[in-house]
């Protein structure tokens, strides 16, 4: 699959260099270039500078033959919006987005966003890790 | 009218001050110094220092309630939050959204913002009035059904000069609804209006017949 990530901060790094490893092609898009430098130097995928929102940017970024489209940025309403124009402008099957707000997430999830909260996973699993560590 | 503003920065700002003589107006803005200001410019009441896309604030700020909000800010990716928020969350029943990258005026109307406003757009639908070239220029999207008001100058070559308007062949969609000519001059047009070189053609049309009408009103035999 070709995937287009939105965000290389440590999130979007991470997702790229996965899907990298599972021999899908990756474009990560960040504003900022010092964010690549989260990217480990023997990464193959390409590093596309520019804003995410932006049709022309996904246009030039390959947006038109994406298969899979990740919004991985901190803001939530940037990810909300690139995902909006990823699923209505060109038509990506498969568009997924990170909302940290959980009840912005679940706005968009109703909108038929599909969408991750990292803060309510990262409560249970914290909330998990406490309650089963071993008491002396 | 209740009318909740995000974003109190220059349009936000005059917008709610030029709104708060005839209605009840609430600017939510994020940054506190800039709410102190407006407190102070047009009432205590008027501001609330918060970020407009956090259910918790809008909660605060009496959304439920509010007949239109107005996403004024100059990030598109928070008006469209804030006004996709207000009508999911809150049924506000009228939203409308500033739009800075032009780009993103057709997805917020397909996403259901009920109005957008692109300065950008208006100021290149300007422009474009004054260059002699063969175009429609858009003057207002419609809310609903794809509807487009748009203005068109008939070049003096064009094959329609010289002919009324039962003869032409429009697309489907697409009804002139003025006539302006060479004076100045604004005419309802019937089925016997004979089309001028440089009459000012004012038509509804159905976006998607946009090139056809254009082509159909400027063309050369």
């Amino acid at each position: 699959m070709f995937v287009i990530i939105m965000g290389c901060g440590r999130l979007g790094a991470q997702l790229a260099v996965m899907l990298e490893d599972q021999g899908h092609e990756v474009t990560i898009l960040d504003l900022d270039k010092y964010a690549f430098d989260h990217l480990p130097p023997g990464f193959k995928g390409r590093k596309f500078l520019g804003d995410g929102t932006d049709q022309d940017t996904l246009r030039r970024a390959g947006a038109e033959r994406a298969d899979a489209f990740i919004s991985a940025t901190r803001g939530d309403n940037r990810n909300a919006l690139a995902a909006q124009v990823a699923k209505h402008v060109f038509h990506i099957k498969r568009v997924g987005s990170v909302i940290f707000d959980p009840i912005r997430e679940e706005v968009y999830r109703e909108l038929g966003l599909s969408t991750i909260n990292p803060t309510r996973i990262e409560a249970s699993l914290l909330m998990e890790a406490v309650m089963k560590a071993p008491v002396d | 009218m209740f009318v909740v503003v995000a974003g109190a920065g220059k349009v936000g700002f005059h917008l709610a001050r030029a709104l708060v003589p005839d209605h009840e107006v609430l600017v939510i803005e994020i940054d506190p110094s800039r709410a102190d200001y407006v407190g102070e410019e047009l009432g205590e009441e008027v501001v609330m220092q918060g970020d407009a896309c956090d259910a918790a604030t809008m909660e605060r700020a009496g959304m439920e309630r509010a007949d239109m909000v107005v996403a004024a800010t100059g990030d598109d990716e928070d008006n469209l939050t804030f006004c996709q928020i207000a009508k999911a969350k809150f049924n506000v029943p009228r939203a409308v959204a500033r739009i800075n990258n032009p780009q993103n005026e057709g997805l917020f109307k397909q996403l259901g913002i009920d109005a957008t406003v692109s300065a950008t757009s208006l100021i290149m639908a300007h422009i474009e009035q004054e260059l002699p070239w063969r175009g429609l220029i858009p003057l207002l999207m419609l809310r609903s059904h794809g509807l487009e008001i748009v203005e068109v100058r008939i070049p003096s070559d064009a094959a329609v000069v010289g002919r009324n308007l039962r003869s032409l062949l429009l697309p489907h969609g697409s009804l002139i609804v003025l006539v302006i000519d060479q004076g100045g001059t604004p005419h309802l047009p019937s089925a016997e209006t004979v089309v001028q070189a440089e009459d000012i053609l004012i038509a509804l049309t159905n976006i998607d017949s946009e090139e056809a009408l254009r082509a159909a009103l400027t063309s050369p035999p």
